[in-house]
């Protein structure tokens, strides 16, 4: 498989696209045509050759403009990449999992060299070929953690397991759909789930947090969580929310198309072995409207589910000022016909083959 | 943004005593009387196995610090504000024994500075016990110049740092020992709402 790497910008000019396959592939998140919150937690299992299932840590064609905005981010804000002491060694397992798993399925563009603790790790997207002792943080030029998720697309939460609850005791954190890693460093999981509403009386945490509490190594598992942007700007953070929050009041039905995206979260949980923690991956993925609706069914899907979306959803998503138009907007690609069952687009064995 | 029922929002207890080897008591202003009627309840030898550190309020009744020297805890201070008490709190723990039990009661702005002293010295936060008393004014952090604002009683608030009108979140830090504000007219500058006092 070879990638081409985008040229392309998450902020100012904004010149993030989707190729015809990046579409295609979209981790679409609506299995029916209405939503509610669940815990829908499934194995994390290689599958769907071509999806973003099919591997460990799924690299795409925005990988390397990815990496080039974290860059941006970190260097205008350094406390979006914090780690309390105690967390260095689930740092090195994370180092490890990544590294193994990328130089696995992508050999041609990762490689990894170990003998014993001497380790060499070549990056070809990125340019770095790096030698340096595992488990020793001075022979790399930032700790494990950092090193490794500047390297890798998505923000990172490393849970420490202590008192039957989970701590998010480190992170990076630059593409998130609005919540402070700076913040929320160091709470427990049902203090860092706080703001979330309807989910709670749910039971919803109390259900997750026991599934992860029992999560085992080499079986990790994933689910998806999605929100919508205005632009395809990845750091919409609380931190810049002065910044980019105007995007929202430029939406109009004439730009809905262009403007207003899908943002999706592919988030995985993995078991780390020496540290016992569990890393918490949330990978986002970006799509425009006028780029969604070339998949029919997935059009239909998602008129349907804003139209029926609950208040408290859409208030806390962030999405009061323009669902009305967006849903408008979408009406238009909606006869009103039935949807097939399932995420992929009805064309999906033909794409896989 | 403006959600209702935040659950990292703290929740405050009652004091009661608990057993422990020694115990570390912080009150504030009315937070007194949370003292004394713990006292009700104490078992014999309670304050000789104490330390006991009070911040007064302004306009406080003179009486109070009196009525709290009279539990004759094993040491008595008095000190002039929330962050002199956590830092006693902190100097206390560094030589603190197993087993130290840490109460505080007053404002939660008082609550969240002792609480973080206490976590950071690495007491078990199922050995801190808090009751809210007197004024509900909060300590802030704002989120986008990560200042702190002190004694905020009104919703929204201006940030004392950047100055952006912050909108005030239950959602709360134990670790920075505040509540989270947000900027309340980011999407609309200009359309910020007029502060109203909300946490008296």
């Amino acid at each position: 498989m070879t990638i081409v790497f985008n040229e392309e910008t998450f902020r100012d000019d904004f010149t993030f696209r989707n190729s015809p396959v990046a579409i295609k592939r979209f981790p679409f998140p609506f299995h029916e045509d209405r939503y509610m919150y669940s815990v829908n937690i499934e194995p994390h299992v290689k599958t769907a050759p071509g999806s973003v299932y099919e591997h460990a840590f799924d690299v795409d064609e925005h990988y390397v403009a990815e990496m080039r905005d974290r860059e941006l981010v970190l260097a205008e804000d350094p406390l979006r990449c914090q780690s309390l002491p105690h967390m260095e060694l689930a740092g090195w397992d994370l180092l490890e999992l990544i590294m193994t798993s990328k130089a696995e399925d992508y050999p041609d563009l990762f490689e990894l060299y170990r003998d014993g603790d001497s380790w060499r790790w070549i990056n070809r997207p990125l340019g770095i070929d790096d030698s340096f002792t595992f488990g020793d943080a001075s022979t790399l030029p930032y700790g494990p953690m950092e090193y490794i998720t500047r390297q890798t697309q998505g923000d990172f939460a490393l849970l420490d397991q202590r008192d039957g609850n989970l701590w998010m005791d480190a992170g990076i954190v630059t593409t998130q759909a609005d919540w402070s890693l700076d913040f929320d460093i160091g709470m427990n999981f049902f203090e860092w789930h706080g703001p979330v509403p309807l989910a709670h009386d749910m039971r919803v945490f109390e259900r997750a947090l026991k599934f992860l509490l029992n999560l085992q190594h080499g079986k990790p598992a994933r689910r998806l969580n999605w929100t919508m942007t205005i632009n395809p700007r990845l750091d919409t953070s609380p931190e810049n929310y002065h910044k980019w929050g105007t995007d929202r009041a430029t939406v109009t039905p004439e730009n809905v198309g262009n403007l207003v995206h899908l943002r999706v979260e592919l988030q995985t949980f993995w078991r780390l072995p020496r540290s016992n923690a569990i890393v918490f991956p949330i990978r986002c993925y970006l799509i425009k409207m006028d780029e969604l609706v070339t998949v029919p069914k997935w059009a239909k899907r998602l008129h349907r589910v804003l139209k029926t979306l609950p208040p408290e959803l859409i208030d806390y998503k962030g999405l009061s000022r323009y669902h009305g138009m967006t849903v408008e907007w979408l009406s238009r690609y909606d006869d009103g016909s039935p949807t097939s069952p399932g995420f992929f687009p009805d064309d999906w064995q033909d794409f896989q083959r | 943004m403006l959600v209702e029922g935040i659950k990292s929002r703290p929740v405050y207890g009652v004091l009661a005593p608990q057993p422990g080897l020694s115990h570390i008591i912080v009150a504030e202003g009315e937070g007194a009387e949370a003292v004394l009627r713990m006292a009700e309840a104490a078992p014999a030898g309670f304050f000789a196995k104490s330390h006991l550190i009070f911040v007064p309020r302004g306009g406080d009744r003179p009486d109070r610090a009196d009525g709290l020297r009279a539990l004759g805890a094993a040491d008595f201070q008095s000190v002039g504000s929330p962050a002199d008490a956590a830092a006693a709190v902190a100097t206390l723990l560094r030589d603190a024994k197993m087993g130290t039990q840490v109460y505080v009661t007053g404002t939660e702005g008082l609550i969240g500075l002792v609480v973080q002293a206490a976590e950071t010295a690495g007491i078990d936060h199922a050995s801190i016990h808090t009751e809210h008393r007197g004024s509900m004014a909060r300590r802030v952090q704002c989120v986008h110049c990560k200042g702190i604002t002190e004694n905020v009683t009104t919703q929204p608030v201006k940030c004392s740092h950047c100055g952006l009108t912050l909108l005030v979140r239950d959602h709360y830090s134990r670790r920075i020992g505040a509540f989270q504000g947000v900027c309340i007219d980011a999407e609309e500058p200009g359309t910020a709402p007029r502060p109203e006092e909300l946490f008296k």
